[in-house]
């Protein structure tokens, strides 16, 4: 790895799984040609996004729940900006679960990367949507019990193009799956497995190591109901890999403004169309 | 001057008849003036148009009625007490009414004839435009705006046959406003955002805002922007703030409900310095209030909305001009200075019609970011006017970093005192170059005054015809000072006034005198009296006279 988006000192905790995360995404933007400047990396609050301040590229660094909508308004008014979103399982699947749904629906060419520690990290342990059931942390004092989310499925039952989970344990198998789902065309998710050392005790790198696989060759990522079969699977054993990829047309194709190719930040306001406006009123 | 009510059951076509009639006397000449009157329900209950027109401006609506076109019984028992002696009811031969003023025309069996009931409305307007002496040229001119291409030719018979069933009663006024614009408050907010170069517009729609929403819709791909419906106000507004902060110059707008799903991130542009220009069209809270309805309640909300502490610039829209200029100007203000602009419109203004001089698009300019830079950049840099120099990510070799955090001058987190102090310091300073920006009141009436009315937003329509009014009746005692620029609040004018006037008054669409209180925190001005109106309904001219002359 070169050094183009720099190192920073973090405030993450010793051998947290953010570390591997943002060096996969570094080693990805460099395989993949990007330099600092085209790249955006949003995020909302939490320790996972607190990423956008350690990467040198263009940072948003935005509101508990809020990346989403903001991350694809940027990508709408630019199209030429490569536009990624780096934060947590609490920030895009609680606070901002609203905008996960309604997003995929939009279908804007997005990279979500969810770094998936079935755990509130910044507020200090609580049980975020993916924790599992029986979860004891100091709110849920008696064991969480409510069932997780399974965020991979609601993706694909939403209608998602790119669905994909990986686990910041294996980084080669990250890197590659950031790589497909930038270069996908459209919201890609990639949910990713990441242990928390300090308030996860429940769900280690022991605990996702014995489990998780990845998927063959032969697997085929085209399959709907294969896909959903294969996201509810998550228990002894744990696929990664793309679990479902279709192409579909994305929001800057749909959309009669942008379907020209030229960014928004570009067109420039025509005082003669707005003179026509007005004259309508006469 | 005239005036006429339209009234009856909602989907009984009073807004195409309204439409049609407001148009068809400003194409005659006239000065037109118009408000809306509606329930929160899609069919039935009780709607009406009131349509005000003569040679001279208009300002504000009157309850005082040359002429009633009742669509149904309810519109005759509920509005006849307003009704000049001399004035008429024009209904279909059907309803009950034994008013002596009525007029009554077999509508269904005249629509039947002509081969489609649907007409009834085209009847009624031919027989308007007789008893106003107008010719029905203009009438056949206009029609295709409104009416698909199929249907024309019967509805310009039905025009007639109602034209030819009555006979003219009121002299017609010549009047010079034909090459005038006629334009909503909504359209006009929609037109101002247009010109100023909005690009990207979100919002979810919510009474009565959504109508901009749509207005810019229907000119999205002529005028290249991009409006996208988000799935609720949290979405819109940070959607809103990414699109500004990506380069475009982006809005957002709501009805208070909404606003206060906003207000987390009206902080965060305030901290992360990212233009944002947001239209609140009020309406009666809280929660959900009177959906349809008008108030002037959410100033104290908007101007200290959201945590801590930042810059911000709101501004009131007085009138149908404001609509257009000011909501250009706040793009600008939100680009020069870097923060959240919001704009205080409120039903009664967002839904009335009026007259107005043609806008002109070059009356304002909007600054845009900087597109070079040299050297380490800074996105937060200090600077002595408070405000740093912007880049728009993706168009230099710079990476531009935004913070919601508190951060350093180059937008890392920081949690340093100094850096903090110096950061607040650093956004508070803008407000010295804003203070000196902002538009004094307009001051209505002579000098002499005694009394002086103070109001904002839209009741200056109202206060501008009740200072006229006033002071024909009271030898010239009365000026009234309307605040557009809000907050900060221009003080200059105020105290200057203030110090001349014997008694003063606010004048306001809410329960708590919100004016009021700014003025007395800003300034220790204390108010005599207050007229206050909270009852869903626009206050008007004819009422602030009466609550000046005859009590509150």
């Amino acid at each position: 790895m070169t050094d183009s988006f720099c190192t920073y000192e973090t405030a993450w905790c010793p051998g947290c799984g953010n570390f591997a995360i943002i060096d996969c995404l570094k080693t990805a933007l460099e395989e993949l040609g990007k330099s600092p400047s085209e790249v955006l990396v949003a995020a909302g609050i939490g320790q996972a996004a607190k990423t956008p301040q350690y990467i040198n590229t263009n940072a948003f660094c935005g509101l508990h729940g809020r990346s989403l909508p903001a991350a694809v308004a940027a990508k709408i008014a630019n199209e030429k900006l490569t536009v990624v979103v780096n934060t947590g399982d609490g920030d895009s699947y609680g606070e901002g679960g609203n905008h996960f749904i309604h997003n995929i629906r939009r279908n804007v060419d997005i990279s979500h990367f969810v770094h998936d520690n079935q755990i509130y990290g910044l507020t200090k342990g609580q049980a975020s949507p993916t924790s599992m059931q029986g979860l004891i942390t100091g709110v849920q004092v008696d064991g969480n019990i409510n069932e997780p989310l399974n965020p991979v499925l609601v993706a694909i039952a939403s209608g998602a193009g790119f669905v994909a989970r990986s686990f910041s344990g294996r980084k080669k198998h990250l890197i590659e799956m950031m790589k497909q789902a930038i270069n996908y065309k459209g919201y890609a998710l990639v949910d990713i497995l990441q242990p928390c050392v300090s308030f996860n005790k429940v769900n280690t790198f022991g605990w996702y190591n014995k489990r998780v696989y990845e998927l063959s060759n032969e697997y085929d990522t085209a399959d709907k109901i294969a896909a959903m079969n294969m996201a509810m699977q998550f228990g002894d054993k744990i696929p990664l890999g793309v679990i479902y990829k279709q192409e579909k047309p994305v929001y800057h194709r749909k959309n009669k403004v942008l379907s020209d190719g030229i960014p928004l930040v570009d067109k420039k306001t025509n005082p003669q169309v707005v003179r026509k406006l007005l004259k309508a009123y006469i | 001057m005239y005036n006429i009510l339209i009234g009856g059951a909602a989907g009984q076509g009073i807004d195409t008849t309204a439409a049609i009639l407001e148009k068809l006397f400003k194409v005659s000449g006239y000065n037109v003036f118009s408000v809306k009157d509606f329930m929160s329900r899609v069919r039935g209950g009780h709607n009406f148009s009131l349509i005000r027109f003569g040679a001279e401006a208009v300002y504000s609506y009157s309850n005082i009625l040359d002429g009633i076109v009742a669509l149904d019984d309810t519109t005759v028992e509920l509005h006849k007490e307003q009704l000049k002696d001399e004035g008429f009811i024009l209904c279909d031969s059907k309803l009950i009414t034994t008013d002596e003023r009525a007029i009554k025309i077999d509508m269904k069996e005249m629509a039947k004839k002509i081969g489609n009931p649907r007409v009834a409305g085209s009847i009624s307007i031919g027989a308007v435009l007789k008893l106003f002496n107008e010719s029905l040229d203009n009438a056949r001119k206009i029609l295709p705006q409104f009416i698909k291409k199929e249907y024309i030719a019967m509805n310009v018979e039905a025009m007639e046959d109602g034209y030819e069933f009555v006979s003219a009663r009121f002299p017609r006024i010549t009047g010079t406003y034909a090459d005038h614009m006629l334009i909503s408050g909504t359209n006009a907010v929609a037109m101002g955002a247009i010109a100023a170069g909005v690009k990207f517009y979100s919002a979810y729609p919510m009474s009565p805002s959504t109508g901009i929403m749509e207005s810019i819709a229907a000119k999205a791909d002529e005028a290249q922007i991009v409006v996208e419906q988000a799935e609720d106000e949290i979405a819109a507004v940070n959607m809103a703030i990414g699109a500004s902060y990506a380069g475009v110059c982006a809005m957002t707008g709501t009805s208070g409900g909404g606003f206060s799903l906003m207000v987390e991130a009206l902080g965060f542009a305030g901290i992360a310095e990212i233009p944002l220009v947001v239209i609140d069209v009020q309406r009666p809270g809280p929660a959900t209030g009177l959906p349809t309805r008008t108030e002037q309640s959410d100033l104290d909300f908007v101007r200290s909305a959201s945590q801590g502490e930042f810059p911000r610039m709101v501004i009131a829209l007085r009138h149908i001009n404001d609509a257009f200029y000011q909501t250009m100007r706040a793009f600008d203000i939100a680009e020069r200075y870097q923060l959240p602009v919001i704009l205080l419109s409120d039903q009664y203004l967002g839904d009335s019609l009026a007259t107005a001089v043609p806008f002109e698009c070059s009356k304002i300019k909007v600054a845009r970011p900087l597109s070079d830079y040299t050297g380490k950049y800074l996105r937060y840099k200090y600077t002595e006017n408070g405000i740093s120099p912007r880049l728009i990510p993706g168009k230099s070799d710079q990476v531009v970093i935004v913070d919601s955090d508190e951060h350093d001058e180059s937008g890392h987190i920081t949690e340093a005192a100094d850096v903090r102090t110096k950061m607040v310091n650093k956004r508070m300073r803008k407000l010295t170059g804003l203070c000196e920006e902002l538009q004094e009141p307009d001051f209505i009436g002579d000098e002499g005054f005694d009394t002086l009315l103070i109001g904002w937003g839209s009741v200056w329509g109202a206060l501008k015809e009740a200072v006229n009014t006033l002071s024909k009746k009271n030898k010239k005692k009365y000026a009234a000072l309307v605040f557009g620029d809000i907050f900060p609040l221009p003080q200059k004018l105020l105290k200057e006034k203030a110090a001349k006037a014997k008694f003063i008054i606010n004048v306001e669409q809410n329960a708590t005198g919100q004016l009021g209180k700014l003025i007395r925190e800003e300034t220790q001005i204390r108010f005599s009296d207050s007229i206050l109106k909270y009852d869903g309904r626009q206050i008007s001219g004819e009422e602030i006279v009466q609550r000046v002359m005859g009590g509150r």
